[in-house]
């Protein structure tokens, strides 16, 4: 008679606290939180500009609150996380092949980072127009 | 502690006296030349028969020794005390795979993923052997070489939440090889093939974690392999929505 | 395992949420920084005069057409990325049960949210 018995491992249910490349993974997934109500905010406003001037001014004014800067500074920084990740795995659903030779990661991220200061720069002086 | 000696936690296995696993210590002499899977040998020549490890290669190419060192999935023959020394190694079985005994895994699940990919030419048609081999440029075979490299250890996959989540995911080795025959010059089995990426349990199985090329001992990457299939996908996709089968 | 006859295949829809995924993904990792810096940081504080950001500016810029649509998707996109992401972590998170009304739940808001600021653009023409 067998004598197998395959002892099946159970996953635990916080698997991605116990080894920080899942951490990092889920902090990665978890931005989306912040990026959503970033969204919300900003539909909101488009609410508020719709109800006329004293609206959007007041959807302005909340803006201003201790707690709201604190809140756009968190969903910053992990925007930018997303930003990073995003830039990091880019590479890897590009495939752009140059006379027989594979395009190294190191350009194609680092074109995103040269396009993302450009984006940046170009945003921050239109709006000051 | 003695200077000379590290400690070796394993997570033991016996089914048939165990109803559980239970960790092991072991003091194997140091020395900083001494891979992992040299000191499980030590530990069976000298200090416990009765452990068991599958290796045989010694040099990472057969893909047999691979199991969690510190909780990172790794070659037992590629990596040394020297980097864990003077703290303690501890050593368990794959994870995400059934034990089957100490640090033996059973690995039929993933030998079936790998056999479902069709991972064998099609051409297009067959060819006479009078004709001759079939000819590919140096370029051809660049495209699909580094997906080819894999050596079926199944490291991946003791890195992939998304297996250990979901058993029916195909998985990152069996992606990688799937890619490696469709992108095959000599190889005319893309559409039969595209029908197993198009899945749930294909390529959308898949949220790119990335911990799969991180831990390939090989640099195979299979999480690039199934990014580039996620996109060949989508085209299929959109083509199969104007021209269904 | 030796298979002989062919299995059946079941295509995945996921193809459509993850183009919408991948474009948001793009689109917020080249913009979302920079537009939280300048609506919830930077004018905030003071640092851009918020004259920049006045009723009149916006809404002039909101009911032209090209600026209508560049609201819609700087608003709208980047929901089709977290949502999905928020759906897929759901899952990592091990809530299995119910996986087709997480779908219904995630997307759809996503897509309640894209057509409630489309209506009000629309409405403001």
């Amino acid at each position: 008679m067998s004598k197998r018995k395959p002892y099946v491992r159970e996953l635990p249910i916080d698997w991605w606290l116990k080894n920080a490349f899942y951490t990092k993974y889920m902090i990665r997934e978890g931005s989306s939180l912040f990026i959503t109500l970033y969204s919300l905010i900003l539909a909101w406003g488009v609410f508020r500009l719709s109800q006329g001037e004293a609206a959007f001014n007041a959807w302005m004014a909340a803006l201003h609150h201790p707690f709201s800067i604190i809140l756009h500074l968190i969903a910053l920084a992990l925007a930018l996380y997303h930003t990073v990740t995003w830039f990091s795995l880019a590479p890897k659903a590009i495939a752009l092949w140059i006379k027989g030779k594979r395009l190294p990661d190191k350009f194609i991220i680092a074109g995103h980072y040269g396009a993302f200061v450009v984006v940046s720069i170009f945003c921050l002086i239109i709006i000051t127009l | 502690m003695n200077a000379s000696t590290i400690t070796i936690d394993i997570l033991r296995y016996r089914p048939e006296m165990d109803e559980k696993p239970f960790t092991q210590s072991y003091e194997v002499p140091y020395s900083a030349d001494l891979s992992v899977l040299e000191s499980l040998q030590y530990i069976k020549d000298h200090l416990d028969s009765t452990v068991s490890f599958r290796w045989s290669c010694r040099m990472a190419i057969c893909g047999s020794c691979g199991m969690m060192v510190n909780g990172v999935p790794k070659l037992g023959c590629k990596v040394f005390l020297r980097d864990y020394y003077p703290k303690k190694v501890t050593l368990a079985p794959l994870a995400n795979f059934p034990i089957e005994r100490d640090l033996v895994v059973v690995m039929d699940d993933f030998i079936d993923k790998l056999e479902s990919v069709k991972p064998y030419l099609i051409p297009e048609k067959e060819k006479d052997l009078a004709t001759g081999p079939h000819q590919q440029t140096p370029l051809q075979m660049e495209k699909f070489k580094q997906f080819s490299m894999c050596i079926n250890c199944g490291l991946c996959y003791a890195a992939c939440p998304q297996y250990a989540l979901d058993k029916k995911f195909t998985g990152p080795a069996a992606l990688a090889l799937l890619a490696r025959y469709n992108r095959d010059s000599r190889d005319n089995g893309e559409a039969e093939r595209m029908k197993i990426v198009n899945q749930e349990e294909g390529v959308w199985g898949c949220t790119f974690v990335g911990y799969c090329s991180v831990v390939c001992p090989k640099d195979v990457d299979p999480a690039a392999a199934i990014q580039l299939l996620k996109v060949d996908s989508s085209k299929d996709y959109l083509i199969g929505m104007f021209k269904p089968d | 395992m030796s298979n002989t006859t062919e299995k059946t295949y079941t295509r995945s829809h996921e193809p459509i949420f993850w183009g919408l995924f991948g474009a948001g993904g793009m689109l917020t990792a080249f913009l979302t920084p920079v537009m939280i810096l300048i609506t919830g940081i930077l004018i905030p504080l003071g640092l851009i005069d918020s004259k920049h950001l006045s009723y009149e500016k916006v809404h002039l810029f909101a009911t032209s057409w090209y600026g209508a649509a560049i609201v819609l998707v700087l608003v709208a996109l980047p929901l089709w990325h977290t949502l999905h992401r928020i759906y897929h972590a759901l899952h990592d998170l091990g809530i299995k049960r119910g996986r087709d009304l997480q779908q219904v739940f995630c997307y759809g808001f996503a897509f309640a949210v894209s057509i409630f600021v489309f209506t009000l653009l629309l409405q403001m023409f």
